[in-house]
């Protein structure tokens, strides 16, 4: 263990918003499923017993009849506010006295930083150039992120889950979002951050950062495992594999959003755009744990290599 | 200008000569006007008096007071209203909420806090535009300046600094309870997109940030993050189909990013620009347009009554 090493990464300041999220973000997973879960058990409750969802209030919320269902602004909600931007305030001042934001040497363009590394929040899609070419983890990924993001309210033909927390009820996009922002978003943060070393190279935590350290890594394009080396049979054989996992990921996914008569009854609301858009973007993003796997398994660089792009 | 001064002081020159000289013809006309000019005094003052006590006492019943706060405020549910209603910076807010939107558990606050970081960023921004040059060699100095001889500069930096990652944290963490409450559902669709764009304006703002204070940090994490553009397909010397469509490192996206093939001056001042000046702008207009949206669109989308699975409508089948 090379605590020191440790300590450095650690106390970097500007790591300290990626220890900080190591800990906001699963204290607010945590936050939003124990109410999701409460819910449930309530919506398990107004299920079996119709009775009650006729006259029950249908908030885990505390509410009494005869409690005014409104309050005023001004100072039931203006107080949190003013609280709240004291609280924030506090913190900020606090953070800013105890620690000081980072200033290098000045910008040398003929002296390389080692590692250089992007902000800390673009570190997921440096992460990815790890296992991509840069037009995708740099430009394709992003630009997908954004409109994948911005699909969402429309793709989702679920009405359930409208302004409460829930799990039982939103299952799929609650584990969809959950594994887009917290496996591949965050969690890549954290290992462009803390691990990524040197070289770019995965140094565990506590492991000493050597700057001469080299691997030996061979990584073959999946059409060289297969003997193909001219170039229009690699063009081929890539647009066929890529092409074979567009169709397996779509059945797999076809299968996963029909399993159950639930999934079956929202996917019977979706309108055949709907059906394809959300299609496209979930084929795309199961790409990225594919190829990474694909990686670190069988040491595969490029799937499709053509001499315009790679894949 | 002399001459209006001097005037009020004319009678008072003229009453005490007359005062002076007939002193034994006749007293009581001389000390009958002083008499009357410092009781007139007495009463002027005892009247100052009453209205300043007055005023102190109830300060909102001046005519000042009135024109700026237009309407009266007391303890009535009334007032209390139109208190918020009135008030440019709280009109955005709806007299009365639900009750239960108020709960921290629901909501997180999250969306609040991230604007009240923006504003705290747009001060501390602004402060410290006073001390800084958007150009090669000067930036570097200038922040060291900022760091060792700017009165509370230091603390100025750290939290414009700070504010800015926490702004990335809570806009996230906002995205995501957004998400978790299923609140970008009918009617909020298009509010989750508006949001979508201020998450990539607040990324944006950040990133142009890095740059300005033109150490290696800033430099390097810029030159990582424009590299990419050069490799946009189409539109990027190294990108797919780049080259086929003659980009250059010279005229392709990365080039009008940087305004030049490498990170130098250009790119600092663009990076100042966009910073200061273009994201910004809109970035507020859309904020703006967002809460005005989360009004429109009904206030906060809960915590509503839960709907059970056998409530579903069928849509309509074309
Ligand atoms: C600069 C960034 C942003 C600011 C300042 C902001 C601010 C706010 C505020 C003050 C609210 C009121 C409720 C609350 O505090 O949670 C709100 C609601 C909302 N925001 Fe944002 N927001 C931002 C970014 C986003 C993002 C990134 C998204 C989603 C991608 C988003 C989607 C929404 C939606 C759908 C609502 C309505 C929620 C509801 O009714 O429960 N916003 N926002």
């Amino acid at each position: 263990m090379d605590f020191h090493q440790l300590w450095t990464i650690v106390s970097t300041p500007d790591n300290v918003p990626i220890v900080l999220l190591l800990f906001l973000v699963p204290f607010y997973t945590w936050y939003g499923m124990r109410q999701a879960f409460a819910n449930d058990r309530l919506i398990a409750e107004l299920e079996a017993n119709p009775e009650m969802a006729k006259t029950h209030h249908r908030k885990t919320q505390p509410y009494k009849t005869g409690w005014a269902k409104e309050v005023h602004v001004w100072p039931y909600l203006l107080r949190i506010e003013f609280l709240a931007a004291i609280i924030v305030t506090v913190i900020l001042m606090v953070w800013s006295i105890t620690l000081n934001a980072p200033l290098e040497e000045p910008s040398n363009p003929t002296l390389t930083m080692n590692p250089s590394k992007a902000p800390w929040y673009f570190l997921g899609l440096q992460e990815m150039l790890v296992y991509f070419d840069p037009w995708m983890a740099g430009v394709v990924m992003p630009s997908l992120i954004i409109v994948g993001l911005m699909v969402i309210p429309y793709i989702d033909t679920n009405p359930l889950g409208n302004g409460y927390y829930t799990y039982k009820q939103r299952k799929f996009s609650i584990l969809t979002f959950i594994f887009g922002f917290i496996v591949l978003w965050v969690s890549m943060i954290v290992i462009g951050t803390l691990i990524r070393g040197p070289g770019w190279m995965w140094f565990w935590p506590g492991t000493t950062w050597d700057h001469n350290r080299l691997i030996f890594e061979v990584n073959r394009d999946l059409p060289d495992i297969f003997g193909i080396t001219t170039r229009v049979p690699k063009i081929i054989f890539g647009a066929i594999v890529v092409g074979l996992y567009l169709v397996a990921a779509g059945i797999g996914i076809h299968k996963l959003i029909t399993k159950t008569a639930f999934n079956r009854r929202i996917y019977a609301r979706m309108s055949v755009l709907q059906y394809v858009v959300m299609q496209t973007f979930l084929i795309i993003m199961l790409a990225l744990p594919v190829k990474i796997l694909a990686r670190l398994m069988f040491r595969i660089k490029y799937i499709w290599v053509t001499p315009w792009f790679n894949i | 200008m002399a001459d209006t001064n001097g005037q009020p002081e004319k009678p008072v020159d003229t009453g005490s000569p007359a005062a002076g000289n007939g002193s034994g013809n006749g007293p009581g006309n001389g000390s009958s006007a002083v008499a009357k000019v410092l009781a007139d005094a007495k009463a002027v003052r005892a009247r100052a008096t009453e209205e300043l006590k007055e005023t102190i006492k109830a300060p909102e019943k001046t005519d000042v007071w009135k024109s700026i706060l237009r309407v009266k405020h007391d303890e009535t549910p009334r007032s209390r209203a139109l208190g918020v209603l009135s008030n440019v910076f709280l009109h955005l807010h709806p007299a009365k909420i639900n009750r239960d939107a108020v709960a921290y558990k629901y909501t997180w606050g999250m969306g609040g806090m991230t604007f009240y970081v923006y504003i705290t960023l747009v001060f501390t921004g602004t402060l410290l535009m006073f001390y800084y040059h958007p150009s090669k060699i000067i930036a570097f100095r200038d922040i060291l300046y900022l760091e060792s001889d700017v009165p509370f500069g230091k603390l100025l930096r750290n939290m414009h600094r700070w504010g800015a990652h926490l702004m990335v944290i809570m806009v996230e963490l906002h995205m995501f309870r957004v998400f978790l409450t299923g609140s970008y559902k009918k009617p909020r669709e298009f509010n989750w997109v508006v949001g979508v764009l201020l998450l990539v304006l607040t990324l944006l703002l950040s990133f142009t940030g890095y740059l300005l204070p033109d150490d290696q940090l800033g430099f390097w994490a810029v030159t990582v993050g424009t590299n990419m553009a050069r490799a946009t397909p189409l539109l990027g010397h190294a990108g797919p189909f780049g080259p086929q469509l003659g980009m250059t490192p010279f005229n392709d996206v990365r080039f009008g990013l940087l305004g030049g093939s490498i990170v130098d001056s250009n790119a600092l001042l663009r990076a100042y620009i966009w910073h200061c000046v273009a994201i910004p702008i809109l970035a507020s207009a859309f904020m703006v347009v967002h809460f005005w949206r989360v009004r429109k669109d009904g206030g906060i989308s809960g915590p509503a009554p839960m709907m059970l699975e056998r409530e579903i409508k069928d849509v309509r089948k074309i």
